[in-house]
């Protein structure tokens, strides 16, 4: 799998669920509702530059996604076509919620990857190689790679497939 | 073979192998799944991608406590939505309106979490019931809606941080307090992926309300779980809760742990944690100079709307009078709680000193409704989380802190203890 994209960039650890969905928008399950709300709380602006630059890849500060268990959540940033998020760590449930709704998240450890990275920067992740290109400053970083137990959920089209699987 | 942890032993018995190690991922039988008004819509919808029927009707849990009694048209969607599948699955444990606890408080009080059970639920805090010596723990809701269909969920064996309580606690000092204290310590994510395991002569005295206050919170330093090891306080308490067989699992001597902390707890204070994250916490000491003014005071909620907790704050506020400038809301976690506080004249206590007592719900603790915050305002909560916006505008301010202390601060207007009325 390789995700290209401009990103959006967050340097901010501990960005929570309440940041990313407000609880007063839960009155609804609709994904693209809830993406009119996305990252509200922490950037009241986020839809507009992400118009503005084309960003497809959201970067963030460690624990990304800490508080609540909504899956609200990665939905509400998948189906604002956000095709990837990178960040040093995830909390969780948010990790387990993004693998379980098919939002692609990776795990970049490398320190010098967020002082690197601007808005509006073009990266490249190949999924498989397990690394990150940022294409605008021709510098190359790794990711850590899933474990296999979560390449074969990813593998069967998600947790939902999967247990119909089970189901038989 | 190594010792093992009480969360081992419990996620090996529940996918059928010896032990397991951690790290390790295994697709593990569920003893009951849980979601809420919020949760299950999605649950359900992910649950009808799969199947027609759920796996046990008995193991489900679906309880309408957050934007209950129902705040608009759009939570009165969602709340019908789950009514109607609880109705055409006739799911047992299905809590409505009037019936309805918050979810943490009630589940425990109903007796559908057992010692040794495998619980999983869509909220965070469902790890709450680690308080019993069961592997409890939040999720999302397609995992909910998958465990509907086939019992099952996936879990990367967690490892273990071993948290050991000794001294003697001070006056007032609770659950609330060697929590909060903890998370000040460790941080938002010191437990990331980790069990936090809750261990010492200090938890060994601790009451389970305590105990309940302490797991709920493991998710606030990220942790996948809190637990303590069953004793007799856990036996007493299920005994007349609980009907089937339970099984009681404990931490080997020689178990492995990835972090051992020792925390003495004799000089430990009441903690007040500042916005807009749980680890910021201080002593009241050092916060009642600060002199931090109050607009609303919330008492109760799934971490502390326990009966002794009313009782705690009913104590504190007899004979006075909430302050002028403040409002104070009381939230009693379920409706046998509200009856209990009922009948020992803990409520009489609460509305004489002007409280407002409301039924059972989650609202103002995660901004649905019943106590939204302004623009600027500064409340004070007994609840969980005091994230940026959580309860209102995204300007207005949490501190957390335990009843004692939400009591004290709703007398004076200001952050202050008991001492200080």
């Amino acid at each position: 799998m390789i995700i290209q994209g401009k990103t959006i960039v967050y340097n901010r650890e501990n960005i929570n669920t309440d940041e990313i969905i407000p609880a007063r928008y839960l009155s609804t399950s609709d994904p693209d509702q809830l993406a009119t709300h996305c990252m509200e709380d922490l950037d009241k602006d986020f839809l507009k530059k992400r118009d503005g630059m084309g960003a497809e890849v959201m970067v963030t500060g460690a624990n990304m996604g800490c508080g609540s268990s909504r899956e609200h959540a990665p939905v509400a940033i998948k189906h604002a076509s956000i095709k990837a998020v990178v960040a040093p760590s995830y909390a969780r449930i948010f990790f387990r919620n993004a693998i379980n709704t098919g939002l692609p998240i990776f795990e970049c450890k490398d320190h010098e990857f967020y002082t690197g990275v601007k808005d509006g920067h073009e990266i490249k992740i190949d999924a498989d190689a397990g690394t990150i290109e940022n294409v605008t400053t021709a510098k190359h970083y790794k990711i850590q790679p899933l474990p296999p137990f979560l390449q074969d959920l990813i593998s069967h089209g998600g947790l939902v497939q999967f247990a119909r699987k089970i189901k038989g | 073979m190594m010792g093992k942890t009480i969360a081992e032993k419990i996620l090996a018995t529940k996918c059928g192998k010896e032990s397991v190690a951690p790290g390790e991922f295994v697709l593990a039988d569920i003893d009951l799944a849980l979601a809420n008004d919020i949760t299950a819509p999605i649950a359900i919808k992910q649950f009808k991608e799969i199947t027609t029927r759920v796996w046990n009707k008995e193991k489900i849990a679906l309880v309408l406590d957050h934007f209950t009694p129902n705040k608009d048209v759009a939570s009165a969607e969602q709340s019908k939505f789950i009514r109607e599948f609880a109705k055409e699955q006739d799911i047992t444990h299905f809590y409505d309106t009037g019936r309805v606890g918050i979810e943490h408080c009630l589940l425990p009080e109903q007796g559908l979490v057992a010692p040794g059970e495998l619980v999983i639920g869509a909220d965070s805090h469902t790890c709450t019931y680690g308080a019993l010596g069961a592997f409890a723990t939040g999720m999302g809701s397609t995992d909910i809606g998958v465990a509907f269909a086939i019992g099952k969920a996936w879990f990367k064996v967690p490892e273990s941080i071993k948290f050991v309580y000794t001294g003697c606690l001070q006056k007032w000092v609770s659950g609330k307090d060697l929590i909060l204290a903890t998370i000040g310590k460790i941080g938002v994510d010191g437990a990331n992926y980790k069990v936090m395991e809750f261990t010492g002569p200090v938890i060994d005295s601790l009451s389970m309300a305590g105990r309940f206050t302490m797991c709920n919170m493991a998710i606030e330093a990220g942790g996948k779980a809190g637990i303590v090891n069953p004793d007799e306080k856990t036996k007493e308490y299920v005994k007349d809760r609980v009907g089937r067989k339970i099984r009681i699992f404990k931490s080997d001597p020689d178990a492995v742990y990835v972090d051992t902390i020792q925390i003495d707890c004799t000089s430990l204070e009441p903690q007040v944690s500042f916005p807009h994250l749980p680890e910021n916490a201080k002593p009241i000491s050092e916060v009642t100079k600060m002199n931090i003014k109050i607009d609303q005071v919330v008492i109760g909620s799934c971490t502390n709307g326990r009966l002794e907790d009313l009782q705690v704050a009913a104590s504190i506020l007899k004979g006075h009078q909430v302050s002028k400038d403040v409002r104070c809301i009381v939230f009693p976690g379920t409706q046998d709680i509200y009856r209990q506080a009922i009948k020992a004249g803990i409520v009489d206590q609460l509305v004489e000193a002007n409280c407002a007592v409301s039924t059972p719900t989650c609202g103002p603790c995660l901004g649905g409704h019943s106590g939204i915050l302004a623009a600027g305002e500064r409340a004070i909560s007994t609840t969980n989380r005091n994230f940026v916006g959580r309860m209102g505008h995204t300007s207005s301010e949490i501190y957390l802190a335990s009843p004692a202390i939400a009591a004290a601060t709703a007398v004076k207007g200001y952050i202050c203890a008991p001492e200080d009325i």
